[in-house]
């Protein structure tokens, strides 16, 4: 027998059962457990070590999570509002940051103690995000920022925004961007809510008023905003196209099944019964091919940030999702013409507690899956040319001066 | 932990020999020569494809005389098969009949038959549907007489793969003890075969009439059970076929796209285009998934297996389907003539499809078993 590897599967789960001798997530807080998860490694496996990680592969991550639903009832997942910190924020920290940052905030994006931000779009550039026109002026060892963003997740809750701003409105536009780090407490920095179609405000606009941010915070050289800003997409994709749920049935899907067993029995015809089911397989179906897929997905990656494939799973789990729920909607029938829930705008919805209630809810919030994170446009045309390698349409914004090109 | 789904290095050579062998043997034109022939399929490539390559016997057991591989092996196989649109009885043979007789025959059937197959000798045809048109186990009706010790068979059997060439029949039909199976010699009196024109000319089939025709009883016990298994495990197999020919069909559509100008540009620059391509990548991946999942899950003998063929089949049949009629959209008037060979993946897809009771109803075999 060849001796094993130091940290082969058995191993590791080995380190995962040490970590719950000293912190259990059933008597611990999921802040201070988190911290202890970090502390051993068992963040992100797949970072360096002395970074929340193992240096080992990415797939490995599930078996920290497997070993802690054996031993545990509780498990402290990622928190909602640190999705951005931890899927985009912590592998651009990793990439780009000095070590002083790496050290300093990565143990705090994961514990959930501070939350992120993506500043990223304006109200003059979304899909186009290269052309946006914020802009940030040196002054000495400081910058100067002026600009809005908009449809800023969670920066209401946000300690850190990764910022993508104009520093040099003479060069082509994907040349003359710079990132940020952003003390979101900075003077200056104005964050108003955004009311969505649910009635909530997930997300908001930004304002920056000759907001100052230390030279020493930008990530990557000034003029290479464009490149940091692409690997956070990539992440972005991977964060938000997860792969549907983990095991058969479960999750979302788990739901739509919920809805289809409680019909009302009698209300549809055979006929239209007959077709709701086919829709219900589907989706079933459609959820299995998403999770299989980014099972064989993990089975293949190699450490690193995630490749354009990324946009395979984000562009169909984005479809799939809105098919699921109009599918839900469809089984309730009249049930559906009301909405319990209500449409008081308010920043965080109270989650719906029935069935119902979160099918009707989702049948709303899965309109931004195709939106947020790149349109379902954007994505089809990075599979076909990135992937596939099909010709890019002649383009009238590259070449020329940022502040020559045609703006709405 | 879930099964982990990925190929070794071992899996990709024997995927790199094969596909060396079938540019050779299953150009473009050798596939339109042997599609006009009455037995669809040359039989000295078969040979070669049994003797030199070990095919016909992949995922027979040594002892009868087969590689004794599994089917992650044979994925890879039908995979690049359906990528080549090989004229060949490896589906009705090597897939179908070899997990017939594996899974419902007594030992003495397997010994003798098996051994010729894996050897080449032999090609096999399956004799279960029926003209009620239902390919559910409860949908054979037909029924064995026996006086004596003989057994005699009378009634029809539809859509027979590769009956017409086949030195060996196995029939599906009902006897006191259930569903069972019978080895029918082609040339035996009152067997009459009728050749159908196919509308996949890349897969001949038959029609069979039977009236008091001699059959030998080689299973013990009702076989409902163990055929339900043969057919997922052939639909299994056919699904990475499906998922090689929609591999196949976006290659071809995006090679076209790259270099067919009009407007003064490729038409892959135009979004119509482009997403069309898009869609069918995702598509693929997603069949590929399945395939995978499906072949994986036999090879492993996962309790969720029929489950997984029956959501390989589903969603392998619509990839495959709409990644050729996409094709031949994406080539204009062009992918509409006899010319290009996207009508020959075109019809392999819709018949594919058919073959084993299409894409609806097997979502509605996988909602039964999921219980929704
Ligand atoms: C819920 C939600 C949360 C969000 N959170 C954040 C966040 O935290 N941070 C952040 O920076 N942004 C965030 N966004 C913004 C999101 O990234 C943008 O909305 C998205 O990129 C689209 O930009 P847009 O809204 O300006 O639409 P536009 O770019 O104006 O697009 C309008 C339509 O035109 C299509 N289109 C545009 N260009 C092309 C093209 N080249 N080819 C084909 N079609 C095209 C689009 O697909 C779309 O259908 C969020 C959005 C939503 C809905
Ligand atoms: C049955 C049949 C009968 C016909 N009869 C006649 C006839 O009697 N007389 C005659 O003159 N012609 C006839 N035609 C030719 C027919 O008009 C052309 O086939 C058709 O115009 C498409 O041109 P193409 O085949 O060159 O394809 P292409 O123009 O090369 O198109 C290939 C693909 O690219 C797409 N495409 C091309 N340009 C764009 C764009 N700008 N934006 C988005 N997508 C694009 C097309 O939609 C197609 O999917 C016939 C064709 C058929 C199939």
């Amino acid at each position: 027998m060849p001796e094993p590897t130091p940290m082969d599967e058995e191993t590791l789960r080995a380190r995962v059962r040490k970590l719950l001798e000293e912190a259990h997530p059933e008597t611990t807080d999921s802040i201070s457990f988190r911290q202890k998860q970090y502390e051993h490694g068992l963040a992100w496996v797949h970072f360096p070590e002395g970074y929340g990680g193992l240096g080992l592969s990415p797939k490995m991550n599930m078996i920290v999570f497997d070993e802690i639903s054996k031993h545990s009832k509780v498990i402290h997942t990622t928190p909602p509002a640190s999705v951005i910190g931890i899927g985009m924020g912590a592998p651009v920290v990793l990439t780009y940051g000095t070590e002083e940052m790496k050290k300093t905030l990565l143990p705090k994006i994961f514990s959930g103690e501070e939350v992120w931000c993506q500043l990223f779009s304006e109200p003059g550039a979304g899909s186009d995000v290269a052309g946006l026109s914020s802009l940030a002026i040196r002054d000495g060892d400081e910058w100067i920022v002026n600009g809005q963003k908009v449809w800023t997740t969670v920066a209401h809750l946000s300690r850190w925004g990764m910022l993508l701003t104009r520093t040099d409105p003479d060069a082509p536009k994907h040349d003359g961007l710079s990132y940020f780090l952003l003390d979101m407490k900075a003077p200056g920095v104005e964050v108003r809510p955004l009311y969505q179609i649910t009635g909530e405000a997930e997300f908001n606009e930004v304002f920056l008023n000759d907001v100052r941010i230390p030279h020493a915070r930008m990530l990557g050289q000034e003029g290479q905003g464009w490149r940091v800003a692409i690997t956070t997409l990539m992440n972005e994709r991977v964060a938000i196209g997860g792969g549907g749920s983990k095991r058969k049935g479960g999750g979302a899907t788990g739901q739509l099944l919920d809805v289809w067993r409680q019909r009302k029995k009698g209300a549809h015809s055979p006929a239209q019964e007959a077709m709701l089911r086919d829709r219900v397989t589907r989706s079933y179906m459609d959820n299995e091919l998403l999770r299989l897929t980014a099972q064989r997905a993990r089975a293949s990656q190699k450490a690193g940030n995630p490749g354009p494939e990324g946009s395979v799973a984000k562009l169909a789990q984005a479809e799939i999702n809105k098919r699921m729920w109009e599918t839900a909607i469809d089984i309730m029938g009249s049930d559906a013409l009301a909405f319990e829930a209500g449409y008081a705008l308010r920043q965080t919805a109270g989650a719906p507690d029935s069935v119902e209630g979160i099918a009707k809810y989702q049948f709303l919030r899965s309109r931004a899956n195709s939106i947020e994170g790149g349109t379902s446009e954007i994505m089809r045309n990075i599979l076909g040319e990135r992937v596939l390698g099909l010709p890019g349409e002649p383009r009238i914004d590259k070449e020329v001066p940022w502040k020559d090109v045609p703006r709405s | 932990m879930p099964i982990e789904m990925s190929l070794t290095d071992e899996h990709e050579e024997l995927r790199a020999t094969l596909r060396a062998f079938l540019n050779e043997c299953s150009d473009e034109a050798t596939v339109r020569e042997q599609m006009s022939t009455e037995r669809g399929y040359d039989p000295d490539v078969w040979t070669q494809m049994a003797e030199q390559m070990g095919l016909a016997g992949l995922i027979i057991p040594e002892e009868f005389g087969g590689a004794g591989y599994g089917y992650v092996e044979l994925l890879v196989v039908m995979e690049e098969m359906g990528r080549a649109l090989l004229c060949s009885p490896y589906l009705s043979t090597a897939v179908l009949a070899a997990n017939a007789l594996m899974h419902c025959a007594d030992e003495k059937s397997q010994k003798e038959l098996l051994t010729e197959i894996a050897a080449g000798r032999m090609v096999a045809a399956v004799a279960h549907a029926e003209p009620n048109g239902r390919w559910d186990i409860e949908g054979l009706e037909m029924t064995a007489t026996r006086s004596g010790d003989q057994w005699t068979l009378s009634g029809e059997k539809t859509w027979v793969l590769d009956g017409g060439s086949a030195q060996v029949i196995l029939v599906l039909a009902r006897t006191d003890s259930g569903l069972s199976l019978f080895r029918v010699d082609p040339e035996a009196p009152g067997l009459r075969r009728e050749a159908v024109p196919p509308l996949d000319l890349t897969r001949k089939i038959s029609q069979l009439h039977f009236e008091d025709a001699p059959a030998e009883l080689i299973s013990a016990g009702d076989q409902s059970a163990n055929f339900e298994r043969v057919l997922a495990l052939t639909t299994a197999a056919l699904s990475a076929e499906q998922m090689g020919g929609a591999q196949w069909c976006l290659e071809t559509a995006v090679e076209y796209a790259k270099t067919r100008l009009q407007f003064g540009r490729p038409i892959g620059s135009y979004q119509a285009i482009k997403h069309k391509c898009a869609d069918m990548l995702v598509e693929t991946e997603f069949a590929r998934s399945a395939a995978y999942a499906a072949c994986f899950a036999a090879a492993e003998q996962e309790d969720d297996f029929l489950e997984m063929a029956d959501l390989a089949q589903s969603a392998c049949s619509e990839a495959f389907f709409h990644a050729a009629a996409e094709t031949i959209q994406i080539h204009g008037g062009m992918g509409f003539t006899w010319e290009l060979p996207v009508h020959l993946y075109f019809k392999r897809a819709k018949a594919s499809d058919l073959l084993f009771g299409d894409a609806a109803q097997h979502r509605e075999s996988l909602a039964n078993r999921v219980g929704l």
